[in-house]
């Protein structure tokens, strides 16, 4: 059985359609790519997952438990947490708070302050700072350790790199790499198509709200998943030989 | 003279600091401006007087016995009407809040007639210590400022190192993110109204220590509060002790100036404080309420 299974999710700004007739399954420990050009739809179904954006049809069930109805902070009960696009950090507080704060109703797992802190060392230095003064990269590593003070069993990551440099950006993944190595399930939204087909076991392309290519990473090719992504090409093409 | 009245002002400060504390809370939180702030002061003031005279306790006791009715009263009026309110945009708060008020005021009166009454503390409602020949210290006023201050540390610390506190300061960030990290916005909100109500009975309380009260007392209330809030920074805690210590210097010193200088100066002060973070916010009225906001304690 999988961890998440969204069933024919359909979501709306007003009278744009964001999100498709999406479906997708996603098992234990596996990391899913979700890409696709701006405005495929990928923030929506994240948010969608997370109970952060309300849907229009369509169910979400998680560890066999139909979570559709359920508002988001009883999913993260239930272990699903979001690392929101453009972090939303509690910017009035400390790094220390925003961390706290996520820890308040925390399921039971491996992930404590000091954890977070080993897997993102830039954030032991900057413990007591107010987050809203952090740089960049700093920023998005109190966001990923806030999720993280949840337990979660399926951590939903949208647009990591968004607006970092370089250097923010290698530093973010390489921390990554710890959460990863726990064997977190992860979907991953990243306009970063070669990092994220590193990292992710599986891929799933959105144009215009649908899932137009989904696969194994290792069965995949780069063209085919560059393909899809900019509308050339549809659905089951493109695995490797 | 001029120290003994504004030391008197700054014990008054004491005074309106308390009664705003609750203004103050509720709107750094919740970006509620609670009209109907004074009515529910001066009800919490008629349930300890009821509790008391029912009971023949202390008007002490029966504030300990009201703290939690009142708490409960505020975790209602959060989940009954102004969350509702809320939704419907910044104004209706105001509107609800103040039809709130009016229906409280007329309530009372319809309850408890329109006699003004007080809590009967005994001594303590005139004792005062001699620091010099000239300068004497109210022992009430100097507890109503100690409790002030206490109130006003003890929310700042509950609100920076207890993990409710912790929700309720990032609810009221952004509550949608705080839903994200697990967080129960509406009970955030409930547990902060219910905090704020709960402190605006203490301060009803030392009302109807200090003073009489009668069922329309209430809006006189409200704008003393309101007035130390804005002074000190609508949302700032220690803003508000500040602020309402400003206020009751100014009157105290308005009133050495002429008879109807006691509340022309607070008034003056007010007005001149808004004004400038009018002016500072560039003239322009859409400006205006982030200029009267600061960062929330």
């Amino acid at each position: 059985m999988s961890l998440l299974d969204v069933a024919a999710l359909d979501a709306r700004y007003g009278l744009l359609q964001a999100v498709r007739g999406v479906t997708l399954a996603l098992g234990e420990g596996e990391i899913l790519a979700l890409v696709g050009a701006n405005g495929a739809g990928k923030t929506t179904l994240l948010r969608s997952i997370a109970g952060a954006h309300r849907i229009t049809s369509g169910t979400i069930a998680f560890d066999g438990v139909d979570v559709t109805a359920m508002p988001a902070n009883r999913r993260v009960a239930m272990g699903i947490a979001l690392v929101p696009e453009g972090r939303r950090l509690f910017g009035g507080m400390t790094v220390e708070e925003n961390l706290k704060v996520a820890g308040r109703v925390r399921r039971p797992g491996r992930w404590n302050v000091d954890a977070v802190l080993d897997a993102f060392p830039v954030l032991r230095d900057n413990y007591k700072r107010r987050s809203g003064d952090l740089s960049g990269g700093q920023q998005q590593a109190t966001a990923i350790g806030r999720a993280l003070m949840t337990n979660p069993r399926v951590l939903l990551l949208d647009e990591v790199s968004l607006g970092l440099s370089p250097v923010a950006v290698g530093m973010v993944y390489e921390s990554l790499q710890t959460v990863i190595a726990s064997g977190a399930t992860i979907v991953l939204v990243e306009q970063d198509l070669g990092r994220a087909l590193r990292i992710a076991t599986h891929v799933a392309c959105m144009l215009e709200g649908n899932i137009v290519l989904e696969g194994r990473a290792s069965e995949l090719t780069r063209e085919a998943v560059t393909q899809a992504y900019f509308g050339l090409r549809r659905a089951d093409g493109g695995r490797a030989s | 003279m001029w120290f003994d009245q504004i030391l008197q002002g700054v014990l008054l400060g004491g005074y309106y600091a308390l009664l705003a504390c609750g203004l103050s809370f509720m709107f750094g939180v919740m970006r509620i401006v609670n009209l109907a702030h004074g009515s529910i002061a001066v009800l919490s003031a008629f349930v300890v007087l009821s509790i008391a005279e029912a009971f023949h306790i202390s008007p002490f006791l029966a504030l300990v016995v009201a703290l939690p009715i009142m708490a409960a009263a505020g975790w209602l009026l959060q989940v009954t009407i102004l969350e509702r309110s809320l939704r419907s945009g910044s104004l209706t708060p105001l509107l609800s809040t103040f039809g709130l008020a009016v229906v409280l005021d007329n309530a009372m009166f319809q309850k408890f007639g329109a006699n003004t009454h007080s809590l009967d503390i005994g001594d303590l409602a005139f004792a005062s210590w001699n620091v010099t020949p000239d300068i004497a210290i109210g022992q009430l006023a100097l507890l109503t400022f100690v409790v002030a201050v206490a109130l006003l540390g003890g929310l700042q610390l509950f609100l920076s190192r207890t993990p409710l506190g912790r929700a309720i300061r990032a609810t009221s960030e952004d509550p949608d993110t705080a839903e994200l990290v697990g967080i129960d916005s509406r009970r955030a909100y409930a547990a902060a109204a219910a905090i704020a109500i709960a402190t605006v009975a203490i301060a009803g309380t030392f009302l109807a220590m200090r003073a009489t009260f009668d069922p329309y007392t209430g809006p006189t209330q409200l704008i003393f509060a309101f007035e130390a809030v804005v002074i000190g920074g609508t949302g700032s805690l220690w803003g508000t002790l500040i602020g309402g210590i400003a206020l009751g210097v100014a009157q105290n010193i308005g009133s050495q100036i002429s008879p109807q200088g006691f509340l022309i100066a607070g008034h003056a002060v007010f007005f001149v404080v808004l004004a400038a973070r009018f002016f500072i916010a560039g003239r322009d009225p859409r400006t205006l309420i982030r200029a009267l906001r600061r960062a929330p304690a």
